[in-house]
């Protein structure tokens, strides 16, 4: 029914790791080599950058990951589309809790600015070389990073009374 | 990538004529008259120094925090206002955004080194917000457009303010329950985003869908289309003026709703579509409601065709107005209608077909200049292709089951529940605690009405999503927004922004 995905792992010539999941192609590259990857990708038919966005993993650390790759709390998932020859490709870059910032994929794919700019205030991933990281959906002076699992979901505290009688 | 499609301007083909030879010689003058935006030759100036930087010592300023507990607190949220920074205080990169000088150039591509900022100074420009409550921004989508007399030179869209937390909602939601949450984000649209969601969820089950839960599941995504699109087609025409399209616009969705009422008893926000098939099978006579709307829609649409396609005040709105060339959709990452007006033949129903779409014959309609226009024509030629689409559905339906036949995921019928203990125990368990999803990480994308909506999503094993992320085709549009405004007419704002067709309930999700 399900196939692990640290099954498939293979290496790429550059040394980055190759593996699947649920029949989707996935490259793992170290955090240093994330930007140079896409833009390489870019450059082999992947014309479009579909989607970006974080998952914070802090609840699930044991998760199944090709041999080589060292789990960290937060991950950046970023669905690359090849539109002349149509498939697509994922990246998955691990990103360390102490120090969350990543390259900004805005020089190889403008469309990717308001999703950084989304990851940023969800999740507070850091991209570096962003023109404008500022939070998008979230007011200004909001605080912390909701999508976080730290972060407690509000709830408003709801009291049941007597409903009142018809005198 | 043009030669496995047709477009409607194909002999016989009804349709507005996307093949503009013989067209009026008002929008070829538009043409030429205004330079093709999206793409302009500008040149880009190298970053200034950090500490020559006055975006960071304006916002600086007004960060200095005396409390060190509060100052630590707001470290990572004081990063700068949302809104549009006045010229002085706005980065050269953002600057470039605007302009559109980042969108990636051709080969060879020569650079005017003066056309950079060759706008007034700032005391002769004008920061004006449009919304976020206004009647053309459908919903409340706030835009910051900086005017030089009349000219937009900047645009800036300002969102969240639906917000509602629907990806962490998502989370506390079981695999079941999930669908009830995204049929809400674009509620134009709600089949699509249930598809979606139910088919990431499939994909990380593994199972196999009857073949008769998938056609039901595609005549409903493209009567889906249609519905949306006749609203936009309202909307579209109310921005720009004629109140009595508003009427027509509504009418004809309502034709579709109406249906939608008699499968799944409700007009919006069905849950309909689950993870593993259909809630319920379609009702008798489906076939004949159906092929009333197949029979309906079309001549609808050529009243469409004659009230707009040729009309003169219409094309002087929309001819040559907010024009996105193809490579700056592809680097935007603009799907849809947007994307393939701009003559890029990229539709995921023919790319990377999903249900039975490999099964059925329709054309993907493309778009030459992608102007206003070129949306518009689209989008009525989109009308035409689903329901030729359904109407092969109503031919082809497979008999069979609406769900799929596997205990742990879909509920007993309701005549077992009375007879047998296990399926009283099976409904309980499911409607409680839900089904458990193996691990993994999923990513899955379909053609919405607005483009692609896509789904990734992470399980941990357990009965509710790890992480359910929605691509809102209409977040990732809105990006278009400042590309295509930029030199045009305040004016022509409204069509612009209404071309994009952004669903606000989708982009803040």
């Amino acid at each position: 029914m399900s196939e692990p995905g640290a099954a498939l792992a293979a290496q790429r010539a550059d040394g980055v790791i190759v593996g699947s999941s649920r029949g989707q192609q996935v490259l793992f590259p170290e955090r240093a080599r994330y930007r140079s990857l896409v833009e390489e990708l870019r450059d082999d038919g992947f014309e479009m950058c579909v989607d970006l966005c974080a998952v914070d993993y802090l609840r699930h650390p044991s998760r199944s990951l090709p041999a080589g790759v060292a789990p960290e709390r937060f991950e950046v998932a970023v669905n690359l589309l090849s539109l002349s020859d149509p498939r697509r490709l994922r990246v998955r870059v691990q990103v360390p809790e102490s120090d969350p910032e990543l390259d900004s994929l805005y020089d190889v794919y403008p469309g990717t600015e308001a999703m950084e700019r989304e990851a940023y205030d969800l999740l507070g991933i850091r991209f570096l070389g962003h023109p404008d990281l500022t939070r998008i959906l979230l007011p200004e002076d909001w605080e912390g990073h909701p999508l976080r699992k730290d972060y407690a979901i509000g709830r408003v505290p709801v009291q049941f009374k007597e409903a009142p009688g018809r005198r | 990538m043009s030669d496995q499609t047709g477009t409607s301007g194909a002999p016989g083909a009804p349709g507005p004529h996307l093949d503009r030879d013989g067209q009026g010689e008002g929008r070829g003058a538009a043409q030429a008259a205004a330079p093709p935006a999206g793409v302009r030759t500008l040149e880009r100036p190298a970053p200034l120094a950090p500490g020559a930087d006055p975006a960071g010592a304006a916002r600086g300023a007004d960060e200095e925090l005396e409390d060190p507990v509060e100052a630590l607190l707001h470290t990572e949220t004081s990063e700068g206002p949302q809104e549009m920074a006045p010229r002085h205080a706005t980065l050269p990169e953002e600057l470039q955004r605007e302009s559109g000088a980042v969108l990636r150039l051709p080969e060879g591509f020569v650079l005017d080194p003066d056309d950079w900022n060759v706008e007034v100074g700032e005391d002769q420009t004008m920061i004006v917000n449009m919304g976020p409550q206004h009647p053309s921004t459908h919903g409340v989508l706030r835009l910051m457009v900086e005017l030089d007399g009349e000219t937009v030179l900047r645009t800036k869209p300002v969102i969240g303010y639906l917000h509602t937390g629907m990806e962490k909602t998502a989370e506390e939601l079981t695999f079941v329950q999930g669908c009830t949450n995204v049929t809400r984000m674009d509620y134009l649209s709600p089949m699509h985003n249930e598809l979606v969601f139910s088919l990431a969820t499939e994909a990380l089950l593994g199972v196999e869908l009857p073949p008769r839960a998938t056609w039901i599941r595609m005549l409903l995504c493209e009567l889906n289309r249609i519905s949306s699109h006749c609203m936009w087609m309202a909307t579209n025409g109310m921005d720009l003026g004629s109140t009595s399209m508003m009427i027509y616009g509504f009418r004809e969705r309502e034709m579709v709703l109406t249906f939608f009422e008699k499968v799944t008893g409700l007009r919006m926000n069905h849950n309909f579509i689950r993870p593993g098939g259909v809630a319920a099978d379609l009702p008798d006579g489906w076939e004949d409601d159906v092929l009333a709307i197949c029979e309906t829609i079309p001549g609808r649409l050529h009243e469409y065709d004659e009230m707009f396609t040729g009309q003169p005040i219409f094309r002087e709105r929309v001819d040559g107005v907010g024009v996105l060339s193809p490579e700056a959709a592809v680097a935007l990452g603009a799907t849809g209608p947007i994307l393939r007006s701009t003559g890029v033949a990229w539709d995921l129903r023919r790319s990377l077909p999903y249900l039975a779409y490999d099964q059925v014959d329709f054309d993907v309609v493309v778009g030459t200049y992608g102007d206003c226009f070129d949306r518009y024509a689209v989008r009525l030629s989109e009308i035409y292709e689903s329901v030729k689409i359904c109407r092969q559905i109503v031919e082809k339906m497979p008999p069979g089951d609406y769900r799929v036949a596997d205990r742990k995921v879909t509920p007993p019928p309701r005549g077992r529940i009375d007879e047998s203990m296990e399926a009283l125990i099976h409904h309980f368990k499911i409607f409680t605690e839900g089904f458990r999803v193996p691990e993994g990480e999923v990513y899955v994308g379909i053609e919405s009405p607005r483009g692609e909506i896509g789904c990734y999503m992470v399980s941990d094993g357990t009965n509710k999503p790890y992480r359910m992320h929605i691509r809102a085709p209409s977040f990732v549009n809105l990006q278009t927004l400042p590309v295509l405004m930029r030199g045009g007419l305040i004016a022509d704002a409204i069509a612009i922004t209404s071309s994009v067709d952004p669903v606000l309930g989708d982009v803040d999700r």
